[in-house]
């Protein structure tokens, strides 16, 4: 166990400015079951800067949302953390116990989910919520605190926040109640914050919205985000960096706008060519056909290979290692050759 | 299409409102008047035959209420559809529909060939068993799944296997005409890509005529040939799909599309807003979008605009309608 001294909740020191505040390495999840373990996860490694926001795009069942559960210590039951190491601002914490992650949960890491509705207390206020939340963490009084809740609803842009404090999630539409869930994760001003499918609940009109609110967040803050999504369109807007996942591994890494514009993995390539544009018209939309395989039958060599045009004799039998491709790095034995 | 040719479906003037519970005190002794979500009110529209109809606009806008009318799943409180297909055996309109959530629409106890063989049998549509079997094979075959997939279950599948069993299923009535709710909406955007390629490839070979309903606008605009934008129950603005995209004219649709996230230009300007959707139960005066509105007056908030023709679009605004004469195309957002 490491045993690392809790840190003190003054503002990072000059040493972790530099460092990353996360540093995933080599991290496996599995899944033992009475039919073998299953591996969710299969070796990732990511770094988010101070202020960074680092997009996990992938399909479902890539295994973005459980990269995040695991970083935040929420992993259902069944999942263990196999091997690989966790750091947020340069302390372990994926061999924390449980006393230590409860309080460095909201604290150091804030998380926003993807349902408004249900990570919202139905039968408390909203500034009950949020005072309780701050009086956990931060050392104020119930005073400090309402006043502070104030300025986080403020900051969320919720018009007349000490009216709001007063009223009950239900009384707040879908884009008001995730902006409240955005002021919760902040409310003790963490490191890093977890946003898992922020904006998928919504509509598109209020969608752009809580992305501008997480990207001023991030910038005036200096918070590190990791933003979990499957709309690529959401990435491109708010994300500096970008983190393509294709089942368990993550198969493109690289600045949002190199992948856009150039996406070196075939994958990539797939998932960017299937999303129709907006300003022109195509006849057919490019199509990965097949889907991603099961826990219990992946395949050999690269993941990909059964679902790509490209593969060779290579591709199925040994994985490739992550390999850099212009401003990105990808994972593909057929990088050179396209 | 020709002027002449009957279009596949015409709906004329169709409203839908829905009275809310009352107390029985507020009814009888309070004598308040009934409170009425009119959840579409007064929609026209015609889709020609072999095309594709879409219906876009944010959550609460009357748009699955519209898809469930046509359909027959709701009785529209006034205004008639009027299909030009007529009514197949037994006076069934020649609609079928494909739900959203393909988790939810398939019965998990029944067999995917048992499934799509049920409009057949129950619509009479076969002489015989052996009929149906090849028809419902036939049908597998055509959404891209295999013979062998009749004798499982739903809960083997992947939802964009789901949505394709789905289709099959609406496509055993033999309809002319499908209604798709949010299709593609739960699924990914790689699947999302296999079920609309799959959608035109069917409009092309069987001639099939859809209404497409959806919030994702980019998806709208690779499916359609026509786009209507509805607000609080009403359409604000109809007209081709690349008149609708490319020269927007109603404030409302120019700020639908600036909402969409473009990947190519990330960071392009918004027309911002503060305000939400406004309740449909007491929808603001005049035009309903007005508090919206970056261009709102006081004519506004007072009268509700009435639908003009303006270059092959029909708008409903102000603002547009009177600057029609000195406002040329101005390009898209």
């Amino acid at each position: 166990m490491t045993a690392a001294p809790a840190r003190s909740m003054q503002a990072p020191t000059p040493a972790s400015f530099a460092a990353p505040v996360l540093d995933i390495r080599n991290l496996v999840v599995e899944f033992p079951t009475r039919r073998g373990v299953l591996t969710a996860i299969r070796g990732i490694d990511l770094t988010i800067g101070r202020g960074e926001i680092l997009g996990v795009v992938g399909e479902s069942g890539a295994g973005k949302s459980l990269t995040g559960a695991a970083v935040i210590g929420l992993l259902e039951s069944s999942g263990r953390i196999a091997a690989g190491e966790i750091h947020v601002s340069g302390r372990r914490i994926d061999r924390l116990p449980l006393r230590d992650m409860q309080r460095l949960r909201g604290r150091t890491i804030g998380a926003i989910f993807q349902d408004p509705l249900t990570s919202l207390n139905p039968l408390l206020t909203v500034g009950s919520q949020l005072t309780e939340t701050i009086r956990v963490h931060l050392p104020l009084s119930q005073a400090e605190a309402t006043e502070r809740a104030i300025g986080l609803l403020k900051e969320v842009g919720i018009p007349s926040p000490e009216l709001r404090l007063g009223q009950y999630p239900h009384q707040f539409s879908g884009g008001m109640r995730q902006r409240v869930v955005i002021a919760l994760a902040l409310c003790a001003e963490p490191e890093l914050i977890i946003a898992d499918e922020p904006t998928t609940a919504l509509d598109v009109s209020i969608q752009a919205q809580i992305t501008a609110v997480l990207k001023r967040v991030c910038r005036d803050r200096g918070t590190a985000m990791m933003l979990i999504t499957h709309d690529m369109g959401v990435i491109a807007e708010t994300a500096d960096r970008v983190a393509v996942m294709y089942a368990g591994r993550i198969v493109e890494l690289g600045p949002v706008a190199a992948i856009i514009r150039d996406p070196r993995h075939p994958y990539t390539k797939g998932l960017i060519g299937s999303i129709p544009s907006l300003t022109d018209r195509c006849e057919r939309l490019t199509q990965i056909d097949g889907a991603m395989p099961r826990l219990n039958a992946m395949p050999s060599g690269c993941a990909f290979h059964p679902r790509c045009h490209l593969a060779g004799e290579q591709c199925r039998n040994e994985q490739p290692p992550l390999m850099t491709a212009g401003a990105s790095q990808a994972v593909c034995w057929r990088l050179e050759r396209e | 299409m020709s002027a002449s040719e009957q279009p596949a479906l015409a709906a004329d003037n169709i409203s839908c409102w829905f009275h809310l519970p009352q107390s029985w005190v507020d009814r009888a002794v309070l004598r308040q008047p009934a409170r009425v979500v009119k959840a579409v009110d007064g929609i026209s529209f015609r889709i020609p035959r072999g095309t594709t109809f879409s219906i876009v606009g944010e959550s609460g806008c009357g748009k699955s209420t519209v898809a469930r009318m046509v359909v027959g799943l709701q009785a529209p409180t006034r205004g008639t559809f009027d299909f030009a297909s007529g009514r197949g055996r037994n006076g069934r309109l020649r609609t079928q529909m494909i739900f959203q959530d393909p988790f939810a629409s398939l019965n998990p106890r029944w067999r995917v060939g048992d499934i799509i063989a049920e409009p057949i049998r129950e619509l009479g549509l076969s002489d015989s068993r052996k009929d149906t079997e090849r028809r419902m094979h036939r049908l597998l075959e055509t959404v891209g799944l295999g013979s062998r997939d009749a004798g499982r279950y739903p809960h083997e599948f992947s939802g964009g296997q789901r949505q394709r069993i789905s289709i099959a299923r609406a496509l055993a009535a033999e309809p002319e005409f499908l209604v798709c709710d949010e299709p593609t909406s739960a699924l990914d955007v790689s699947v999302q890509a296999q079920i609309l390629n799959l959608l035109a490839d069917l409009q092309n070979d069987l001639g099939l005529t859809y209404l497409f309903i959806s919030h994702n606008l980019s998806a709208v605009r690779h499916v359609s040939d026509r786009v209507a934008v509805m607000y609080l129950g009403r359409i604000v603005e109809e007209a081709s799909t690349d008149d609708v995209f490319d020269c927007p004219k109603h404030p409302y649709t120019k700020f639908l599309l600036g909402s969409v996230p473009d990947l190519l230009q990330p960071n392009r300007e918004r027309v911002p807003v503060a305000v939400d959707l406004p309740s449909p139960i007491s929808p603001p005066p005049g035009c309903t979008y007005h508090p919206r509105c970056p261009l709102a007056s006081h004519q506004c908030r007072t009268l509700a605009p009435d639908p003009a023709l303006i270059e092959a679009a029909t708008v409903r605004c102000h603002h547009v309608a009177q600057a029609r004469f000195h406002d040329g195309c101005r390009a898209a957002v």
